[in-house]
C-alpha cells in the first residue's frame, strides 16, 4: 500500500515556531532532515498576536539565540516596532518585545529554511507514525507516503483535532481556517498516549482605514532599539506605533446582554483555557467591578491594513463581535476583517515526556510546542530547538542536552512541563523561575553560548566574539577592583551625584556598588582602555552591583545542581522500595524522574521520601558496583 | 522551593530531652566547626584544635556578649566522625531549658539548620559509614521519625498559630503577586508597586512575627512539653485531677487573644518535666466520647499523646467500657490512676493488673491530694526510664518553628534594608518571597504555584 518517500535522520512534523527551530537545529547539527507540514504557506505563521518577546518570553528568545536558534535573528530582520520593557526595574526583568511584520516574518523564515543545507521541505498531512519495537521510525501521510527516519519530532500546534468556535458556530479547523489534523490525534491515542483538550482564542482584526486613532493614545517604539540576537548590531527597520484605547460601559453592557450566546458560558467549550489569556467576556464576568479594560491596536504588518485588537479576544458570535468592537472609543466605525474565535485542540499530557522531550512510551519520538500543553510562539520555539538538538544527540549516540532551572527559562519551562504537567495552556512567567536574577536578558550568551558552540549550533567565529566579550568584562571588573582612589580624587564626583563622600581610600568597584553610582560615572572618571561596548559595560555594572544577591542565588544553584547530578536509574521499581509513602511511590512511578533533583520537585514527594530515595540510590549504586542484587 | 540539601550544616539534640544529667547537641557539616566557634568561648580556638579533643568553655550569645551555658565541646574532624563530616558535639547541663537555649542560639546562625528526622544516620549511610546491610533499617528510621514528626508538627500548627501565619502569608503573597504583575505585565493598567508600600507590608509582617515569637518565648503558643491526655469515663475525677496537678504545680493557662477556645492549653512542670495537658475543651470533649473510642476525635487525641493518664474510680466496679480502654491502651505509655481512695474501695484491682503492671498503677485522691506525689514519681520514672522519648519531637518541632519564624523575619528585614538602599523591586522581591516560603514551611504549606494562582485571581490579565 505505502509508497516510499525517502529516508532521513530526523523528520519534523509541522512548520510553526517549534517546527522551524527543530528542523533548523537538526539540519545544522548535520542530520538529514525532513520538515513536513500541512500547508507550506503557513511556515512560521503567527495565528494570534503579531508580537514576540516581553517578560520571560523575550528572555527565552535570547536563550534560543544564544544556543544558535533562529527566532531572534528572524524577528530582528522583520520587526516593525521594538521596545525594551521594565527599564525602570532591575536588570533581571528588562525584557525586549517586538511587533512583527507577520508576513515578512514568515517569508524570511521560509527563505532561511529553504536555503538550509540538509533540510527538505515538503507539504503533506502526516496521519500516522511508523512504530517498530516501541521505536518511532517514520511517518505516513494522507497520500500514503512513508517517510523513514531515526527520530521524529511532532510539532502539531493547535491542529490536532482542532475545532473553531464562535458563538453558535462550530467547525473542525486548525488556526485561521487551516485544515485540521484529525487522524494523527486518533493514532496517538491508539499508541497509548494520554491526551487533554485545551482551548485558546484570538481577537478580531480590523481595517486601519476605518479606525479613528485620534481617540487613542500612541505607543511608539524605542528610539534606539535593542535587538534579540547577539549577532544583530544595527537595523534600519522603520517602526510603526501601537495604539491604546479602552472598553466602554457600553462594551460591558453588550457582553452581559449576550452572555447566553458565549460558548464559554453556554457550555459548548470542553477545553481548558488559560487564565492569563482570558476572552473579553471572561474578563467582564470574573472582574465585574473593573469599569474598563485596555485595548491595544497592533499593526499586523507594513503591507496590510489589518490591525490586531489586543484585549478583545472573544468567541462571541459574529454579530456580537461587531457590536463589541464598535463600542470601543476609536473603533465606532471599525470594520472587522477577520473574526475572533476560540479554538480547541488536543495536547498530550507532558508528564509523558523525558526532560529531553522524547516520549517515554515510544523511543525516538519527540514532541514540542503546543502539543505539549504550552502556549506562545516563544515557548514553542524553545521546545523546538531542544527537541531538535536532543533528537540529533540521540541519533549520534551522544549525551542529551538538558538545561536545568538555573541555566535558563528554557530549563524552567521544560522541567515544569515534564515534572508537574499543566492543567491549562502553560505560559512562561518570570515568577516561575527561582533564580530570576541569574536568568537575565543580558547574560543569555554567558549561560548558553558555550553549550551552543559545543553542540555545533554556534559558529567558531561567533564563539570567538563571545569569548572576547567575556574576557573584556572580566578584565574590566578586575581593573575596577584594582584601581584605588583617594577621597581627594573622587569626592567631588560623589558629591555631585548626591553620594556620600568617602573618608578613606577605596577602589572603583566598591564605589560602583553604591546604588546611586552608575558605570557611566565611573567611566567618565576613569575610562577603560579596553574599548568596551555598551553590552559589556552593562555586564560589568550588573555583575558588580548585584554581586551579593547573585552570589546568594549561586549558592542555592550549587545545591540544586548537586541534586540534579544524582541520577536515578531508568529501571527503578518504585513499588518495591520500602518506606516510600504511597502517594510518592505512585507519582515517582508515573513521572520516572531522571534525578533526585527532579524527583524533589514532584508534588506529593516529601523530603522524607527524598531521603529514602537517596539511601536507596546509595545502596543501589554500591550493590551495582559490587554486582549483587538490589534491596526492596 | 524547599531544597533538600546534601552537604549543608545541620544540628539536632541527640539525647532525649529531659532532666538527665547531660544533654548533647550534635552539629555536622562543612560549617560545623566554624559556626560553633562563633558562639563558643574557650582557651583554645576550635578551628585550630585537633580532631578527637574535648574543650571546656561557655556558649556565648555573640550579640549580647553574655554567657549562656557552661559546656563541654567535642570535636571530630572529617572523615573520622559518625557522619564522616566535621562534627561538633556540645554537651550541656541536662534539662530542657539549657539545651533549648543553646539550640536556639545555634539555629540563629545562618549556616546551620535543624536536621531532618533521621538525617545524621542518613548522612552516615550516604557517606559510607554504615554498612550496606543496614540500608533498610536506615530507611525505616527515616520513615518512622518523619511520620511522627509530621503528625506532631501538624498538630502543633493547628488553630490560632496556623491562622495567624496564614494571615501573614496572605499579606505577603498579595504583595508578591502585585510585584509580579508589574514585572510580567508591565503594560497593564495595574498600579505600580512602590518601595514605600513594600516596606510597609514588610514592617507589618515583621511585627506579626515578633508578636508570635514573643508569645513563643513566653511559652504560650509554641510551648514544649510531653503531650498528656487524661482519659476516663465521666465523673471519675479527671477535672479534679487536672486542677490538683495544676494547683500543685503552678500551671500556666494560656489564652491567645482573639480566639474563643482554640488553644487553651494547660502546662504543668513535674520534677522539671514539662507536661502539656491537652487543651481543656478538647479534654472535656474527649471525656464525653471516650466510651466510644472509635470516635475519631478522642481516638486521635489518645493516639497523639506521648503519655496517657487513665483515670478509674476506685469507689466503683470496673465498667465494661473501661475494660475495653484498658485493653486498647495496653502497650502504650500509660499511668493508671485509681482515684477517690478517700472513699471505700469497690474496684477489682486484679482486673487492672491483667493489662498493666503494678508500677504503672497509682492510687490517689484528687480531692484530698493524697497520693499526688506518687503520680509525680511515676511520671518521672517513665520519663527518665526513656519511655517517653517521643516528647522531644514536640520540642524539636517547636525549635523548628521558632527558627523558621526568625529566619522569615530576617528575610523581611533584608528586604526592608534593600528597599532603603535603592535596590530594584524585583530584587527586593527575592527576600520577600523567601519569607513567604519560610512561613509556609512552619505550617507545612509550600505550594509554589500558589503565587501564580494569586496573580491571576487578584488581577485581570490577558490579551
Amino acid at each position: 500500500m505505502g509508497y516510499y518517500g525517502g529516508d532521513f535522520d530526523v523528520i519534523v512534523v509541522g512548520a510553526g515556531h517549534a517546527g522551524c527551530e527543530s528542523a533548523l537545529a537538526a539540519a545544522r547539527m548535520g542530520s538529514k532532515t525532513l520538515m513536513i507540514t500541512i500547508n507550506l504557506d503557513m511556515v512560521a505563521f503567527m495565528p494570534c498576536n503579531p508580537s514576540i518577546g516581553g517578560p520571560a518570553k523575550g528572555h527565552v528568545v535570547r536563550e534560543i539565540d544564544a544556543l544558535g536558534g533562529e527566532m531572534g535573528r528572524n524577528i530582528d530582520k522583520t520587526f516593525i516596532q521594538m521596545r525594551m520593557l521594565n527599564t525602570g526595574k532591575g536588570p533581571a526583568v528588562h525584557a525586549l518585545r517586538a511587533q512583527a511584520d507577520k508576513f515578512s516574518y514568515q517569508h524570511t523564515m521560509k527563505e532561511t529554511l529553504e536555503s538550509q543545507p540538509n533540510l527538505t521541505l515538503r507539504q503533506g498531512m502526516v496521519e500516522d507514525l511508523i512504530v517498530e519495537d516501541d521505536k518511532c521510525v517514520g511517518v505516513i501521510t494522507m497520500a500514503g507516503t512513508e517517510y523513514r527516519a531515526k527520530a521524529v519530532v511532532l510539532t502539531t500546534g493547535t491542529y490536532l483535532r482542532g475545532k473553531i468556535i464562535m458563538g453558535e458556530l462550530m467547525y473542525e479547523s486548525g488556526p485561521n481556517n487551516q485544515q485540521p489534523s484529525v487522524q494523527l490525534s486518533h493514532n496517538l491515542k491508539k499508541l497509548g498516549f494520554e491526551l487533554v483538550r485545551f482551548k485558546t482564542g484570538t481577537p478580531p482584526r480590523v481595517n486601519k482605514n476605518t479606525v479613528d486613532f485620534s481617540q487613542m493614545e500612541i505607543q511608539p517604539g524605542d528610539e534606539n532599539p535593542k535587538f534579540f540576537s547577539y549577532e544583530t548590531k544595527s537595523s534600519d527597520n522603520e517602526q510603526l506605533p501601537c495604539w491604546l484605547t479602552y472598553t466602554s460601559a457600553e462594551t460591558h453592557d453588550i457582553i452581559n446582554a449576550n452572555l447566553q450566546r458565549a460558548p464559554m458560558f453556554s457550555g459548548v467549550i470542553e477545553g481548558t483555557g488559560p487564565r492569563y489569556c482570558p476572552s473579553i467576556e471572561d474578563k467582564i464576568v470574573r472582574f465585574s467591578d473593573k469599569p474598563k479594560h485596555q485595548v491595544f491596536l497592533e499593526p499586523e504588518g507594513k503591507s496590510t491594513s489589518e490591525y490586531y485588537v489586543q484585549g478583545l479576544s472573544t468567541s462571541m458570535p459574529e454579530d456580537v463581535q461587531v457590536q463589541i468592537v464598535r463600542s470601543v472609543p476609536g473603533l465606532q466605525n471599525a470594520e472587522i476583517m477577520r473574526n475572533g474565535y476560540a479554538i480547541e485542540y488536543d495536547a498530550i499530557v507532558p508528564t509523558q515526556l523525558w526532560p529531553t522531550l522524547e516520549t517515554k512510551r515510544i523511543a525516538g519520538l519527540f514532541t514540542a510546542g503546543q502539543i505539549n500543553g504550552t502556549s506562545g510562539y516563544e515557548e514553542a520555539a524553545a521546545q523546538g530547538i531542544m527537541a531538535g538538538i536532543n533528537a540529533v544527540r540521540k541519533i549520534q549516540g551522544k549525551e542529551p542536552v538538558i538545561l536545568d532551572r538555573s541555566q535558563g527559562y528554557i530549563g524552567v519551562l521544560i522541567d515544569d512541563l515534564v515534572t508537574k504537567g499543566t492543567n491549562e495552556p502553560y505560559r512562561l512567567l518570570t515568577s516561575r523561575a527561582e533564580y530570576r536574577l541569574l536568568l537575565r536578558h543580558d547574560n543569555a550568551d554567558l549561560r548558553l553560548t558555550p553549550i551552543g558552540h559545543e553542540i555545533g549550533l554556534i559558529s567558531e567565529e561567533r564563539y570567538q566574539v563571545f569569548l572576547d566579550k567575556k574576557q573584556k568584562v572580566e578584565n574590566e571588573i578586575i581593573r575596577l577592583k584594582e584601581t584605588k582612589v583617594r577621597p581627594s580624587e573622587i569626592n567631588e564626583l560623589l558629591t555631585s551625584i548626591g553620594s556620600a563622600p568617602i573618608q578613606d581610600g577605596s577602589n572603583l568597584l566598591t564605589i560602583l556598588r553604591r546604588p546611586e553610582v552608575g558605570y557611566a560615572h565611573i567611566d567618565s572618571f576613569s575610562p577603560s582602555e579596553a574599548g568596551l561596548d555598551d553590552e559589556m559595560k552593562e555586564q560589568v555594572e550588573i555583575q558588580i552591583k548585584y554581586a551579593g544577591y547573585i552570589e546568594k542565588q549561586l549558592l542555592h544553584v550549587e545545591r540544586l545542581q548537586k541534586m540534579e547530578r544524582k541520577k536515578l536509574p531508568d529501571n527503578i521499581n518504585y513499588e518495591v522500595i520500602q518506606g516510600l509513602a504511597i502517594e510518592a511511590r505512585q507519582k515517582l512511578a508515573k513521572i520516572r524522574p531522571i534525578s533526585i533533583g527532579q524527583a524533589s520537585r514532584i508534588s506529593g514527594v516529601t523530603p522524607a521520601d527524598i531521603s529514602i530515595l537517596l539511601v536507596y540510590l546509595e545502596h543501589y549504586n554500591r550493590v551495582t558496583a559490587a554486582g549483587g542484587p538490589s534491596i526492596g | 522551593m524547599r531544597e533538600q540539601m546534601l552537604s549543608d550544616t545541620i544540628a539536632a539534640i541527640s539525647t532525649a530531652v529531659g532532666e538527665s544529667g547531660i544533654a548533647v547537641i550534635r552539629v555536622s557539616g562543612p560549617e560545623a566547626i566554624a559556626s560553633v566557634e562563633k558562639v563558643f568561648r574557650s582557651k583554645t580556638k576550635l578551628t585550630e584544635a585537633d580532631s578527637h579533643t574535648v574543650h571546656y568553655g561557655f556558649i556565648i550569645d555573640p550579640e549580647k556578649g553574655e554567657k549562656l551555658e557552661e559546656v563541654l565541646v567535642s570535636l571530630f574532624r572529617a572523615p573520622r566522625s559518625f557522619t564522616t563530616e566535621d562534627v561538633v558535639e556540645i554537651s550541656t547541663h541536662g534539662g530542657i531549658i539549657s539545651v533549648k537555649r543553646v539550640m536556639d542560639l545555634l539555629l540563629e546562625q545562618r549556616d546551620i539548620r535543624l536536621a531532618e528526622p533521621g538525617e545524621f544516620t542518613k548522612r552516615a549511610f550516604l557517606n559510607g559509614r554504615i554498612d550496606l546491610s543496614q540500608a533498610e533499617a536506615v530507611i525505616d528510621l527515616i520513615r518512622s521519625k518523619s511520620d511522627r514528626a509530621f503528625s506532631v508538627a501538624l498538630k502543633q500548627v493547628e488553630g490560632a498559630l496556623s491562622r495567624k501565619i496564614g494571615e501573614l502569608r496572605h499579606t505577603l503573597v498579595e504583595t508578591l503577586a502585585h510585584i509580579e504583575v508589574n514585572i510580567d505585565y508591565p503594560e497593564h493598567d495595574v498600579e505600580s508597586m512602590t518601595t514605600e508600600f513594600i516596606k510597609q507590608k514588610c514592617s507589618l509582617v515583621m511585627q506579626g512575627i515578633d508578636s508570635l515569637l514573643k508569645t513563643a518565648s513566653q511559652g504560650k503558643i509554641l510551648r514544649e512539653g510531653i503531650t498528656t491526655a487524661i482519659v476516663g469515663r465521666p465523673n471519675v475525677g479527671k477535672s479534679s485531677l487536672l486542677n490538683a496537678l495544676a494547683r500543685e504545680n503552678k500551671a500556666i493557662v494560656t489564652d491567645i487573644p482573639g480566639t474563643t477556645r482554640d488553644v487553651i492549653e494547660e502546662f504543668v512542670t513535674i520534677n522539671n518535666i514539662p507536661l502539656k495537658l491537652l487543651d481543656t475543651a478538647g479534654i472535656r470533649e474527649t471525656i464525653d466520647v471516650v466510651e466510644k473510642i472509635g470516635v475519631e476525635r478522642s481516638k486521635a487525641a489518645v493516639d497523639e499523646a506521648d503519655l496517657i493518664l487513665l483515670v478509674l474510680n476506685n469507689a466503683e466496679e470496673l465498667h465494661e467500657d473501661e475494660i475495653l480502654l484498658l485493653k486498647q491502651l495496653s502497650g502504650r505509655p500509660v499511668i493508671v490512676i485509681l482515684n477517690k481512695i478517700d472513699l471505700p474501695q469497690q474496684l477489682d484491682r486484679s482486673e487492672v493488673n491483667r493489662y498493666f503492671p503494678e508500677e504503672a498503677i497509682v492510687e490517689l485522691s484528687a480531692k484530698t491530694e493524697e497520693g499526688l506525689d506518687h503520680l509525680e514519681g511515676a511520671i518521672s520514672q517513665l520519663f527518665f526510664g526513656g519511655e517517653l522519648e517521643s516528647g522531644d519531637l514536640t520540642y524539636v518541632s517547636n525549635v523548628r518553628h521558632i527558627a523558621l519564624l526568625k529566619r522569615a523575619k530576617q528575610s523581611l528585614q533584608d528586604a526592608y534594608e534593600a528597599a532603603d538602599a535603592g535596590i530594584p523591586i524585583d530584587i527586593m522581591q527575592i527576600d520577600v518571597r523567601l519569607a513567604w516560603e519560610q512561613l509556609g514551611e512552619v505550617v507545612g504549606d509550600s505550594a509554589p504555584d500558589a503565587l501564580i494562582d494569586q496573580i491571576f485571581s487578584q488581577f485581570c490579565l490577558g490579551k
